[in-house]
């Protein structure tokens, strides 16, 4: 599903280059629950974000769903975002000026979806969150475990095959962080969407498929777990 | 928008005020330039108002309008003109009737001021050049007047109306127009030979002013020339111990006439291209203003929306998507805003045109001048918005959710 070769992201400055990725080279298959672990500023989220096509590595190749994506458009990268991927982030990535329906509805606005659809869909989403009657909420007015809840809504609205969860649980207490990855182990069960996980909890990777560790930018160790 | 009430507020105040002090400005000088009653030949006439007699050798000059000799010499005698008329510049009286003191101002006019101008008669009709012959004492007053002098919509014709001294029958009433019709505005008119200081002298300087009436509008240029012709011929006579050589004067479009004398004296014959550069640079510098906090103000919403940029990008937008977003959003903020300044100027325009500050003014909306306004601010506001969202979309989603 996601194929990473030999990728290097260096990041410049007038006076220093650092390298924040050393040639990682990574194969994560369709359906599988992968998590990625290491100490801060290793590269985790940079990895993460170079999956998800946020950002471009200085070098290396990326195939997703087997299209090498190296020379696609602004336009072409916006659909395949779009339609393949939804990401959950850390600190959420709400926009508080709108309501949840509207957050959640986000990634069908850019979709051939008619208003009444999105609404659907979004309701939906937010029902299997367990979160069907906060949708006139503002963002502001939601705990931190309801306010990653309705990103990971927003995520799977578009039905993506892939989902990138940049430390989903990492602001929240055990309790909530469990709920949280109840729900993400439902969604790669039940709808077999690749997973890809960034996370400082041991607990938490050891309930995915698969674990990666990266240290100063290079992938030192991988462990794969029966679940 | 809705989301950012104070940021959309602000960029609507500066749109919305700018643009309706630019229609109210835009009213004033259709107001007072435009061939409009009673002066809807404008376009076919030229305007005699200042004559300039000068000492070059020793820099004296002396400058007002024109005397009736000098009219009835040098202009009536033009050949290519259809008709000329005169009148003098006005002046107030005060007067009592109907039991108070009422403020007017009155001018003298030939018979052939009511043939040029096109005042609309309410009662009676204008004074005629057999009234002069027999001397008559007659008047023609506005509709205002006779409802301060003889009460509110009482006949006034046959009635007498008592000015400087002079017990002047009533021959005519007409609709008023505004005092910023300069020519032609007054409460009270009179026939020239009322005038109690006669004009028999041979000075050129005087208290009249004439308006040229051409066949056609391609006529006026001739005209202009017959007089340009003329005026190195005119004979200058010493007076009160002042010698002029040299005259300055020429016949101008009215909008010539008012912009040069009331900024360039009667040898500016740039006069239009200077008063047009004077408007051009306070335009500018009126508009820059607004419109440098239009900029600021959507480069400020732009930069705090990099994060909602980000995003959006995250989820699906295309750069051109978002940049599509920013400039609908831009249209329908300047276009709400021009909607809300013409709204402003239309409110404030009835308000002036009722107020009576300017009797029977009637500014209106100038919608070319709505218009222009509105595109400049769409360009303002596409400029200052789309650019910063242009650039911000084509940041990486990851730099733009950094905010």
């Amino acid at each position: 599903m996601i194929h990473l070769k030999n990728i290097e992201k260096v990041y410049r400055t007038d006076t220093v280059e650092t390298l924040a990725l050393n040639n990682i080279t990574l194969q994560i298959e369709k359906g599988e629950f992968l998590s990625i672990m290491g100490p801060s500023g290793c590269g985790k989220s940079t990895l993460l974000n170079i999956m998800g096509l946020l950002d471009e590595p200085t070098k290396g190749q990326i195939n997703l769903d087997t299209q090498e994506i190296s020379d696609f458009s602004d336009k072409k990268l916006s659909r395949f975002r779009n339609q393949k991927i939804g990401f959950i982030f850390q600190s959420y990535h709400l926009i508080n000026d709108l309501p949840v329906l509207d957050n959640v509805e986000l990634p069908l606005l850019y979709r051939d979806v008619s208003s009444a659809e999105r609404r659907r869909l979004a309701a939906e989403a937010l029902e299997k969150v367990g979160l069907a009657n906060r949708m006139k909420h503002y963002p502001s007015q939601l705990s931190g475990g309801q306010k990653q809840r309705v990103a990971i809504a927003r995520a799977i609205v578009g039905q993506p095959e892939i989902i990138l969860a940049d430390e989903p649980t990492g602001n929240l207490d055990s309790a909530m962080g469990n709920e949280i990855m109840e729900i993400l182990e439902n969604l790669n069960r039940a709808d077999r969407t690749t997973i890809v996980m960034v996370t400082h909890d041991e607990n938490m990777a050891r309930r995915t498929h698969r674990l990666v560790r990266l240290f100063d930018g290079s992938l030192v160790s991988s462990n794969t777990f029966v679940n | 928008m809705q989301r950012r009430k104070m940021f959309t507020f602000i960029t609507l105040f500066g749109i919305s005020m700018t643009l309706s002090i630019l229609i109210v400005l835009a009213a004033f000088y259709e107001h007072i330039f435009s061939a409009s009653y009673p002066e809807i030949n404008r376009d076919r006439c030229l305007y005699a108002t200042l004559l300039e007699e000068e000492n070059t050798k020793e820099s004296g000059m002396r400058r007002g309008p024109m005397s009736l000799f000098y009219i009835n010499t040098y202009i009536k005698t033009l050949k290519t003109p259809e008709k000329v008329a005169y009148s003098t510049v006005p002046n107030t009286v005060n007067t009592y009737g109907n039991g108070k003191k009422i403020s007017l101002f009155f001018k003298y006019t030939d018979p052939i001021f009511w043939e040029i101008t096109q005042f609309e008669f309410l009662e009676g009709k204008p004074y005629t050049q057999r009234d002069i012959d027999n001397n008559e004492s007659v008047a023609i007053i506005n509709d205002e007047t006779r409802d301060d002098y003889f009460g509110k919509n009482v006949s006034a014709i046959g009635k007498t109306i008592e000015i400087n001294g002079q017990y002047l029958r009533v021959v005519g009433v007409v609709r008023g127009c505004p005092i910023t019709r300069l020519v032609v505005a007054a409460d009270v008119y009179m026939p020239w030979h009322l005038q109690k200081r006669a004009s028999v002298t041979n000075e050129l300087n005087g208290n009249y002013t004439a308006i040229i009436l051409a066949k056609t509008p391609a006529d006026l240029p001739k005209i202009q020339q017959e007089y340009a012709d003329l005026v190195p011929r005119i004979p200058l006579s010493e007076t009160g111990g002042f010698k002029p050589d040299k005259l300055n004067t020429s016949l101008s479009s009215y909008f010539d006439s008012i912009v040069r004398d009331m900024f360039f004296g009667a040898g500016g014959s740039s006069a239009r291209s200077r008063f047009y550069l004077f408007v051009v640079v306070f335009a500018l510098l009126f508009m820059s203003l607004p419109a440098i906090n239009l900029v600021n103000i959507n480069i400020s919403r732009i930069l705090e929306r990099a994060s909602e940029i980000g995003i959006r990008k995250a989820f699906g937008a295309s750069a051109q998507t978002l940049v599509t977003q920013f400039v609908i959003e831009n249209i329908i903020l300047t276009l709400f805003g021009g909607m809300v300044a013409i709204l402003i100027s239309a409110v404030f325009l009835w308000w002036f045109n009722n107020s009576n500050l300017i009797a029977y003014a009637d500014l209106a909306v100038n919608w070319t001048v709505v218009a222009v306004a509105l595109t400049l601010s769409l360009v303002f506001g596409l400029m200052s918005g789309v650019y910063p969202a242009w650039r911000m979309s084509r940041l990486p989603a990851v730099e733009a959710l950094k905010g």
